[in-house]
């Protein structure tokens, strides 16, 4: 910034800012409008979940997890049903498995509406973010239909779920599908290739994979990052290698690899991919099967330990789970992939202004519930 | 109906030369009705605004529901109702802001629109003061409201306040210059500062067909429009170049620590200054009260309407602009204008004089 130099100035971006995405607070030095050193302070919205879990049976921490990322409660429950399930070594029905692949893509659609919308927000553009909680609305309405809740759903459980689908489910989701597919195209030339979203996101923030690997970023971000790291793919849990769908990649298109506009529109293909997954998983979709069948009576984990990650909309969600054999885990340990994005933006936001700073933390797409857990 | 003329009217009614009363009361007649008009803008036009984004955005915007008066059918008093709970809101003064200066910036940022505002042409008559050099006076009174925003981004003590102040400084400073540019071709063509002689310039036809309007004079022209408008959007601080009021970046900028009636002051003049902003664009290129279909609808009454009507299309494009677009990086918007607009601009001159001189 040329040769004269002031004082810096620290400034509090949060915990009350309209972008922070929830309740974080950033430390900011800046420069004049260019910022020098950024320190994420967290905890604000701490809630003790994993000390929770330790005074809970195993049961009752699935609504615990539903708070954690609350924008992706169905992939929340997966994980954690997903680890349990093997641990006790049960085998649930297929209609069971069908059902939750059908949840978790829906929100993960749902969740990357709202990722890709409020990114709008944080560059100024008001108008897509409408559009797309629109079509999220829409889900929440799939949701509301089949279990009555639509933000924090505690639909799986152990070995099972807690409602069967409705009546006309099926039917009501294909017409969604049908809905929703057009909008993504309008959706992307409404923001996606507007000029002025291109100048803001190509190349700022540039994420190397390197780096995105060195601190364990994971989901989209990596992707957005040009590395083809995908659990439904490289790890495929439940029943997602039966599926046929493409991992889309970062490629530098506007700019470089792993810069905000590569990480957005990952998010954008993936939305069409979990449409394809929904689109094949409702045509398989065994018409018979109780998906009360398979619940154990009182769950009573053997002495042990496990460690299962499945694919959130947001990476890597680990659950590590150690029992002493008594009705209540010993330990639970949950590993958040929007924690390991947040750790990366002092690296790769130094430098930038303060508009890049938003910029870059909302192409991150953190969830304060879960980071802080 | 200027001051002038209605100071020679008291005059012929007393019989006495020009006194002080006289003036005054010249000044309060004529004055009113502006404030009247700038209130009333902002009135209709916030409520078009929430329509307008609201049809955009998939939904309906306020409605009146249910029994009783709510907001008035399809929401028609909801600004009503916004205004009168601005005006009973608390007036809250931050401990640390410079008091004076922050109860003084809202007036001077309303004040520039307001003064802009005389010297504006409505039709044939309805003018308060036909200056010689309209345009340079519009566009300086239009200019001062900066101060203004700089005040109170600086008297708020708050810093979110001083980036937005200083934001709005640089790019309504830098914005000036393209749109003063563009302007200066026109006035090459016409040879008149005066309002009204430009828009007189701009009777007639086109090729037979066309409006003679400024904007379609020549190609230089009809660039110099695009590059006034959008820059005219850029000295308003509106979508994609509301940096200085970016909420998701700044809060809300240089008026953050405002609220109530101050905070309804801003809000005014945003309103009043694109009010300002699109006339001039009119007067200077659409023609300003003359009719859009050559020789029919020319009477005073009609010109008043057109006037109006133009005005509105270009506060609606405005509308369009900040409902679709994101907002550009406050580097980026510099480079527009320097890089881009200032350097065209000059060109856009030196075209308009050559063809001037070439074509006529």
């Amino acid at each position: 910034m040329g040769i004269v130099h002031g004082e810096e100035m620290v400034l509090n971006i949060g915990p009350q800012h309209p972008s922070t995405h929830g309740v974080l607070r950033l430390h900011v030095q800046t420069d004049g409008e260019v910022v020098s050193h950024i320190e994420p302070v967290i905890g604000y919205l701490h809630r003790c979940f994993e000390k929770h879990c330790e005074h809970l049976t195993y049961e009752q921490v699935i609504p615990y997890t539903d708070r954690c990322d609350y924008i992706a409660s169905m992939n929340n429950n997966f994980g954690y049903v997903v680890a349990m399930e093997e641990f006790l070594g049960i085998q649930v029905p297929e209609r069971v498995e069908y059902i939750r692949v059908i949840m978790a893509e829906l929100n993960r659609i749902a969740s990357h509406l709202i990722a890709l919308g409020t990114y709008g927000l944080d560059v100024g553009a008001f108008t897509p973010f409408l559009y797309m909680f629109r079509d999220r609305e829409r889900i929440l309405d799939l949701f509301e239909l089949t279990c009555g809740a639509r933000l924090l759903y505690n639909y799986m459980w152990v070995g099972g779920l807690s409602h069967d689908l409705p009546v006309g489910f099926v039917d009501a989701c294909y017409r969604f599908l049908d809905d929703f597919e057009p909008n993504l195209k309008e959706y992307h030339d409404l923001l996606m290739y507007n000029k002025i979203f291109i100048e803001r996101t190509a190349d700022v923030g540039v994420l190397p994979a390197e780096v995105a690997i060195q601190y364990g970023v994971t989901g989209p971000n990596l992707r957005g990052s040009g590395v083809q790291w995908d659990l439904r793919k490289n790890e495929p849990y439940s029943i997602y290698d039966r599926f046929d769908f493409d991992i889309p990649v970062g490629t530098g298109q506007m700019g470089s690899v792993g810069d905000c506009w590569d990480r957005y529109w990952v998010r954008a293909q993936e939305m069409a991919e979990s449409v394809k997954i929904i689109r094949q998983a409702l045509q398989d979709l065994p018409a018979e099967g109780n998906v009360h069948e398979a619940l154990p009576r009182k769950v009573r984990a053997p002495k042990g330990s496990i460690y299962k990650r499945t694919e959130s909309p947001r990476g890597d969600l680990g659950y590590y789970i150690i029992s002493d054999g008594k009705g209540t885990p010993f330990r639970v340990k949950m590993r958040s992939p929007a924690f390991t994005a947040l750790s990366v933006l002092s690296e790769i936001a130094s430098g930038w202004m303060i508009s890049d700073v938003i910029a870059i933390l909302g192409s991150l797409d953190i969830v304060l519930g879960e980071i802080d857990r | 109906m200027t001051v002038d003329q209605i100071i020679r009217w008291f005059q012929s009614l007393s019989g006495s030369g020009e006194q002080a009363w006289m003036f005054l009361a010249a000044v309060v007649i004529t004055g009113l009705p502006l404030f009247l008009v700038l209130a009333t803008n902002a009135i209709v036009a916030v409520y078009v605004e929430r329509k307008v984004s609201a049809f955009m955005q998939d939904r309906i915007g306020p409605m009146g529901q249910g029994a009783g008066f709510h907001a008035g059918k399809w929401g028609l008093l909801q600004t009503v109702a916004d205004a009168l709970k601005l005006l009973l809101k608390e007036d809250v003064i931050p401990s640390a802001a410079d008091r004076k200066l922050f109860v003084l910036a809202p007036y001077i940022i309303f004040l520039a629109p307001f003064l802009a505002i005389a010297a504006i042409p409505f039709n044939q008559v309805l003018q308060v003061s036909d200056l010689n050099i309209g345009v340079f006076y519009v566009l300086a009174m239009g200019s001062f409201g900066v101060i203004g925003l700089i005040l109170a981004g600086w008297a708020s003590d708050n810093k979110w306040s001083l980036y937005g102040a200083m934001r709005s400084a640089a790019q309504i400073v830098s914005y000036e210059i393209p749109a003063g540019l563009s302007i200066i071709a026109v006035v090459m063509l016409v040879g008149s500062l005066n309002l009204q002689q430009i828009i007189e310039f701009q009777t007639g036809t086109r090729w037979g067909f066309l409006p003679n309007w400024v904007v379609f004079h020549n190609p230089f022209s009809f660039l110099a429009f695009f590059i006034y408008f959008i820059s005219s959007v850029a000295e308003v601080n509106r979508t994609p170049f509301d940096i200085p009021e970016a909420e998701s970046e700044l809060v809300a900028g240089f008026h953050t620590e405002y609220s109530g009636m101050r905070w309804a002051l801003f809000f005014l003049s945003e309103y009043a200054n694109m009010l300002i902003v699109t006339a001039v664009a009119v007067i200077v290129f659409l023609g300003g009260w003359t009719s859009p279909i050559p020789g029919l609808f020319a009477t005073a009454g009609w010109g008043l309407f057109w006037f109006l009507f133009k005005i509105g299309i270009l506060i609606l494009v405005m509308m369009w602009f900040r409902w679709t677009f994101p907002r550009l990086r406050v580097d980026q918007l510099m480079h527009v204008c320097w890089k881009v607009f200032i350097p065209l601009a000059m060109l856009n001159i030196f075209g308009v004089g050559v063809w001037a001189l070439g074509v006529g």
